[in-house]
């Protein structure tokens, strides 16, 4: 790492922009969270009961599948966004990388066991 | 930083000596809210999926948790916790630009956030109690 100029200070250290790539992510899933979680809520209220004939025929009509489909990527894309600051903030060196690569994990894999789950039910497996 | 001598100036004042004040409680509440749904609320809704998924058997017994005393303040809990992280949220998007920033609105901003998650808590436990009845 040079230490003449200010360019030779920061070469190597990543590229700009990757904070504000997360910041603004963070704001979209947030917005996207907004309008489905209101849909889910709302969705939720409005069904006949929340017994499982009615939750899973609910589900299988594709203008509930696919915004809950939606719901998924946007809750678990910005939870992962979230606690990545969290970790920053708290946990240092080694541990932070490991907690990192479990929160990529858990975040990786609950928006799959929940997608599989959806379309599962979308589809008429059930 | 090897080498710096050590100083006996006064640090500055953190958290230990700060007043706590509405708008910093929120803000705390916002991490709080988010990282216990993150880690709390969300492998509830997998379970409640996964169980629609799997069959009648198994969603019975997630009804039969959710709607057993603890289930039911678990699920008061994180209404709660999901309505401040909303408001707080929105209160973050505003900030985000430029707006709300002198002292009298940011205060009521942050006061705001805690009114109407209360409200909106207590309006959908309302609503679950007369039209799902339990």
């Amino acid at each position: 790492m040079g230490a003449g100029t200010d360019l030779g200070r920061v070469r190597g250290l990543g590229a700009a922009k990757d904070g504000v790539h997360h910041w603004w992510l963070q704001r979209v899933t947030a917005i996207a969270n907004i309008l489905l979680m209101l849909w889910f809520i709302f969705s939720l209220v409005r069904l006949p009961g929340l017994d499982y004939s009615s939750v899973t025929l609910w589900l299988r009509q594709p203008v509930a599948a696919v915004p809950m489909l939606l719901l998924i990527v946007s809750v678990f894309w910005h939870l992962r966004l979230g606690v990545q600051v969290l970790l920053e903030d708290y946990v240092h060196g080694a541990p932070r990388v490991l907690a990192m690569l479990a929160l990529n994990f858990y975040a990786l894999a609950g928006a799959a066991a929940a997608v599989f789950a959806v379309l599962k039910i979308a589809l008429g497996a059930v | 930083m090897a080498g710096r001598p050590i100083s006996p100036r006064p640090l500055s004042p953190h958290l230990t000596i700060w007043k706590w004040q509405v708008h910093a409680i929120v803000s705390i509440l916002h991490r709080i809210t988010g990282n216990a749904m993150a880690l709390g609320a969300v492998v509830l809704f997998l379970w409640w999926l996964i169980a629609a998924a799997t069959g009648p058997a198994a969603y019975l017994t997630f009804m039969a948790v959710a709607t057993g005393w603890f289930g039911i303040l678990v699920g008061i809990g994180f209404t709660w916790t999901f309505f401040q992280h909303l408001c707080s949220g929105v209160r973050h998007l505003i900030m985000d630009t430029g707006q709300g920033f002198d002292l009298g609105t940011s205060k009521a901003m942050a006061t705001g956030t805690l009114v109407i998650s209360v409200a909106l808590t207590v309006l959908t436990w309302a609503t679950i109690y007369i039209y799902k009845g339990f």
